[in-house]
């Protein structure tokens, strides 16, 4: 990053202003729109700022892990596609696309957002594998945020398609949603000197030296959470850190529908 | 089963929509959607190209990458990554688009186009192809036209312009072509076929798809312009020679 714009950044952040002329803890305008995709039996499109993702759910029919005979399961994928941000290559998944679905995965995952026991069809034999595919179109920063909402709302407006015990008919999607029961939601704090910032752009993305994401659910209890970034936090850090992200959440939790 | 389209018209393609400069981050970006299937293309570039060795000192070279997202089957998952299928649709699209495209100023460079496909319901690699030349075009790469692409095809002697996923799965005698053209010159850039066809019917359905390019050159075109429309503003010029909005 060139030295002017570094300095500027960070002489507006002590105005407590960011550059783009937002204030430190505010999220630029975010939109949540579902149902986006034919092919797929839930998807959703989340908007924030520049920023764009989508989110597709595919069903598929498999037989459950060994030591849970009577539960389904949940696929994360995250394909950080060179179509959204020059930086990005082709090839196999990158660490960081691997981090991200990893995040999203655990913050639906330990918030038991969805019954996996529900998801069984015959045990031991038949269960329901719900693989969420989460797509950057446009990587204008927060990719965290942003991915991690658009599979909670991909999920909560999907549909299980027909099943006759031996295979599905995509092409029908019945009225029946998925066991979807809580909503975590995650946020992302992100630490550039002094300053704890959220929703950043992609350059003040490269400017900061850490980030805690945070998952809350609709309770305000936590169910997940990834430190980034090289820099040490000292439990005061963590504290203003979590103390935002809970904070941040309740904003993005009201872009969902049915909240 | 006797085949009748239902709908629409046998020369008459589904309904097309075309947008550009929709992902900010690119050098230049489009997206293109007929019927139920969305191609989105992003053009970086021309940059440098690495590994060196890949490089050509006389002039810059085109990469494509087409790539279905994972949840855009009309079936099962599409699993990530390159696969056979894929890799060919790449080659033979920036092969559909190289003609139109002088790089000769842009030396040991490329220029990558990425195209992505969040949903699909035939006529792909089709859409691909519109999305990628109109982003190319965005890029402000220089051009000497850009590049239309549709599928011809028939069932059961019915000759059919832009099949969809029903339609090629017929249970009868079905073929599809995949045609890109330079609306300019009327050359093909792009000619592939599956299924099974006669010579004359062949001839016939490519001249039947020629109303369909032109549709889809002015929807190329129309798209681009947009970009570029002021809304319209009263304009004055003030005192100081500048221009003022009222």
């Amino acid at each position: 990053m060139n030295d002017d714009l570094r300095s500027h950044m960070l002489k507006t952040l002590e105005k407590g202003l960011r550059y783009d002329g937002r204030k430190l803890d505010e999220f630029r305008p975010v939109s949540v729109e579902t149902g986006v995709i034919k092919t797929a039996e839930g998807s959703a499109r989340i908007k924030i700022g520049e920023t764009e993702v989508l989110v597709g759910i595919k069903t598929e029919v498999g037989t459950p892990y060994p030591d849970s005979p009577d539960e389904g399961t949940i696929m994360v994928g995250v394909e950080l596609l060179p179509l959204s941000n020059p930086a990005f290559e082709m090839g196999p998944p990158s660490i960081n696309s691997i981090e991200l679905a990893r995040v999203v995965d655990r913050g639906l995952r330990e918030s038991h957002a969805i019954d996996f026991k529900k998801l069984c069809i015959k045990k031991g034999e038949q269960i329901w594998i719900l693989c969420i595919d989460i797509c950057p179109i446009n990587d204008a920063g927060n990719l965290f945020d942003a991915a991690a909402l658009g599979a909670i709302a991909a999920l909560q407006t999907a549909k299980f398609p027909e099943f006759d015990g031996v295979t599905i008919n995509y092409k029908k999607l019945t009225d029946v949603s998925l066991p979807v029961s809580k909503v975590p939601v995650e946020v992302t704090v992100w630490k550039i000197g002094n300053y704890l910032i959220v929703d950043p752009s992609p350059e003040e993305q490269e400017l900061a030296d850490g980030r805690l994401t945070v998952a809350t659910m609709e309770d305000g209890k936590l169910c997940a959470m990834q430190k980034g970034g090289v820099i040490p936090l000292t439990i005061e850090g963590i504290e203003n850190m979590v103390e935002i992200a809970v904070e941040k959440t309740k904003e993005l939790r009201s872009y969902l529908g049915g909240n | 089963m006797v085949f009748k389209r239902e709908g629409r018209k046998n020369d008459e393609p589904r309904k097309i929509i075309a947008k550009v400069g929709i992902i900010p981050r690119a050098d230049g970006s489009a997206y293109f959607k007929i019927g139920n299937t969305e191609a989105y293309a992003a053009v970086y570039g021309p940059r440098t190209l690495f590994p060196r060795f890949k490089q050509d000192p006389t002039k810059g070279i085109l990469r494509c990458n087409y790539n279905m997202m994972p949840f855009s089957g009309m079936g099962n998952r599409v699993r990530p990554g390159a696969n056979r299928r894929a890799k060919e649709i790449s080659m033979v699209t920036e092969k559909a688009l190289l003609p139109v495209l002088d790089l000769v100023d842009y030396p040991n460079s490329v220029v990558d186009v990425f195209i992505e496909l969040p949903q699909t319901d035939a006529g792909s690699r089709c859409a691909g192809i519109c999305a990628a030349s109109m982003a190319l075009a965005d890029a402000g790469l220089v051009m000497k036209d850009l590049v239309c692409s549709v599928g011809v095809g028939h069932i059961d002697n019915t000759l059919l312009v832009d099949l969809d996923y029903d339609e090629e799965a017929f249970d009868g005698v079905v073929a599809d072509i995949p045609l890109a053209v330079i609306p300019r010159t009327g050359e093909y850039t792009l000619l592939q076929m599956d299924g099974i066809i006669g010579k004359e019917d062949l001839f016939k359905v490519m001249e039947l798809g020629k109303k369909t390019i032109g549709m889809i050159y002015e929807a190329q075109k129309n798209a681009l312009k947009e970009k570029y429309m002021i809304e319209p503003v009263i304009a004055k010029k003030t005192a100081q020679g500048g221009i003022k909005n009222e």
